[in-house]
């Protein structure tokens, strides 16, 4: 069985596909890549279905040795690697793949024809770092690690890359590349947002203050929430909030008036106030902010979270076809 | 009780709708809430995702964009809650389950027992008693996968949370606040007082069930030996 090792692993390195639903009643989030929609391009330049398992790269990426010829592709952060990005690429058996740091964005999705083999658990093969399953091993990978690939990796990848149109002059890559939909040209990046259940307990001033303020993402956020440097945001009752259910892009308040961002791997239920719902289709792109890089939160309703789904899904159809086309579809 | 009423449907971002029916914990709404969530569960809607009852109320997290819905998804969540509560929610006996966990309380596993019996004016022995007396009822889940908050603590054990939390607690650990007790699914932090252990795995992602616990559970916790302690844990 062919397989890709981990010479040296990068920051916070592991197996993610879209996650794992239906288990949150038992408080397991569904968890999944930070950001599916990279994750889906990446799947898609490699000719893979939408749930195959990827490597989720954060900020600074790995060397990696492929011990047979792969057909890769990685989306996302601007990495700098001795690969071209955001498209397929057919690396020789034996071949070195070196990417270093993000000069935009944070994630990166290194996807591999025929997808990362490791095993199925509850339904997906995504890492859940706090329950330590999922993934390989459950955990963060590191150097040494051998990850197990499809049976008929090197097969497909080189069928598949054969279909392909519009192939480079060195007959490794293609001409053309996809434009990543989640990483920002600048920031601070826009967030819609709606006002949370709590959003009341919060006074005009502190409201204001919310949609006002520059945010800065603090380098102790992780995937399972962001931490907001800014003001600090108190509430005008000291009530104590009965525990609730909470969301992806929930922004909850503790006591030190650090707003949190619920991101994939986060708590099921808390007992802090929610000040604002990020709009779902916002989240993939504030999981592209590396620590350090700065948001801003837009007042949004229901109907406005509605058009930027739609419109982000237009986007990503129009880039599907796009691949599909290239591979003679 | 009193016809179970929704105070109001919160929208939880454009994904999901917390449904609330109360705003401070009411045993009896907290029943419902589970068996309503139960019900709402049963349904297998394609568009629901997961449906979450937590202690006041329920959450329905679901795909705006799923082409079974016919409304938008907001409305058809509320409209399967109102159905719901209108063909009338199973009775406790007919779904909530008992579940025994057997618990060693020897000193090596109990390292907050003595503190507690002394907080509590009674001795270890008689704590133990206590606990394993006690009916307890699983309120809610969260904070971690499987990790469940039981009612039901004999008020005479109720200590508050310990002032510093202890950065590992060992998977297991079976703890009291208040008047809740918890057991620990992961080796976490946790500011609980600690009085045991169970060999079971409360959560683990390799069983079909993977959860020990489900919300509304009736559970009884019974003292065992160390022997019996790794008799259990090793099978």
């Amino acid at each position: 069985m062919s397989s890709i090792q981990v010479l040296r692993p990068g920051l916070l390195m592991t197996v993610q596909d879209m996650g794992r639903h239906g288990h949150q009643h038992v408080g397991l989030c569904p968890g999944g890549a930070m950001d599916p929609l990279s994750l889906t391009l990446a799947n898609a330049l490699v000719g893979n279905y939408i749930h195959a398992a990827a490597l989720e790269l954060t900020v600074l990426g790995p060397d990696l040795v492929f011990e047979r010829d792969t057909l890769i592709a990685l989306v996302g952060a601007d990495f700098e690697a001795n690969i071209l990005i955001n498209r397929p690429v057919l690396v020789p058996r034996g071949s070195h793949v070196s990417i270093s740091r993000a000069a935009r964005g944070a994630r990166g999705y290194l996807a591999v024809a025929g997808g990362i083999a490791v095993d199925e658990v509850l339904g997906s093969r995504s890492t859940y770092i706090p329950g330590g399953f999922g993934g390989l091993d459950g955990r963060v990978l590191k150097r040494g690690d051998k990850l197990p690939l499809a049976r008929d990796a090197q097969k497909l990848s080189r069928e598949r890359f054969a279909r392909l149109k519009h192939k480079d002059k060195r007959g490794s890559s293609v001409k053309w590349s996809v434009l990543p939909l989640t990483v920002p040209d600048r920031e601070p990046i826009v967030l819609h947002a709606m006002e949370g259940e709590h959003f009341g307990d919060f006074d005009a001033n502190m409201q204001r203050l919310f949609f006002d303020t520059i945010w800065r993402v603090t380098p102790d956020s992780n995937r399972m929430g962001y931490r907001l440097a800014g003001p600090s945001l108190t509430r005008t009752t000291s009530d104590e909030i009965l525990s609730g259910p909470t969301a992806l892009g929930s922004v909850q308040v503790p006591a030190n008036g650090v707003p949190i961002a619920l991101m994939a791997d986060h708590q099921t239920t808390g007992g802090y106030p929610r000040i604002a719902e990020i709009a779902s289709a916002d989240v993939p792109r504030l999981a592209q902010i590396a620590p350090g890089g700065t948001v801003h939160f837009a007042r949004a309703t229901l109907d406005m979270a509605a058009e930027l789904r739609k419109d982000t899904h237009n986007r990503l159809e129009q880039t599907l076809r796009g691949i599909a086309w290239e591979y003679g579809k | 009780m009193a016809k179970l009423a929704p105070l109001g449907a919160v929208p939880l971002g454009d994904c999901a709708v917390y449904v609330e029916f109360s705003k401070t914990l009411d045993l009896e709404v907290n029943s419902a809430v589970q068996r309503l969530a139960t019900m709402v569960h049963g349904r297998a809607l394609p568009w629901v995702r997961d449906v979450v009852p937590a202690l006041g109320g329920l959450a329905i997290h679901f795909d705006p964009d799923h082409p079974s819905l016919t409304s938008d998804a907001l409305t058809a969540a509320l409209n399967t809650v109102s159905e719901c509560l209108k063909e009338g929610l199973p009775k406790v006996d007919d779904v909530v389950r008992t579940v025994e966990v057997p618990v060693c309380y020897e000193a090596e596993f109990a390292p907050d027992l003595a503190e507690v019996a002394a907080a509590s004016k009674v001795t270890p022995e008689e704590a133990v008693q206590l606990h394993a007396g006690s009916d307890f009822r699983v309120l809610m889940i969260g904070f971690a996968p499987g990790h469940a908050y039981m009612g039901g603590l004999n008020p005479k054990l109720a200590v508050p949370r310990r002032a510093a939390p202890r950065a590992i607690v060992p998977a297991g650990s079976v703890a009291v606040a208040n008047d809740q007790t918890v057991v620990y699914p992961y080796a976490i932090s946790g500011g609980w007082s600690i009085i045991g252990r169970t060999p079971l795995a409360v959560f683990d992602a390799g069983r079909q069930e993977p959860s020990l616990f489900a919300a509304g559970d009736r559970v009884k916790f019974k003292p065992i030996s160390r022997a019996e302690f790794q008799k259990l844990g090793s099978a």
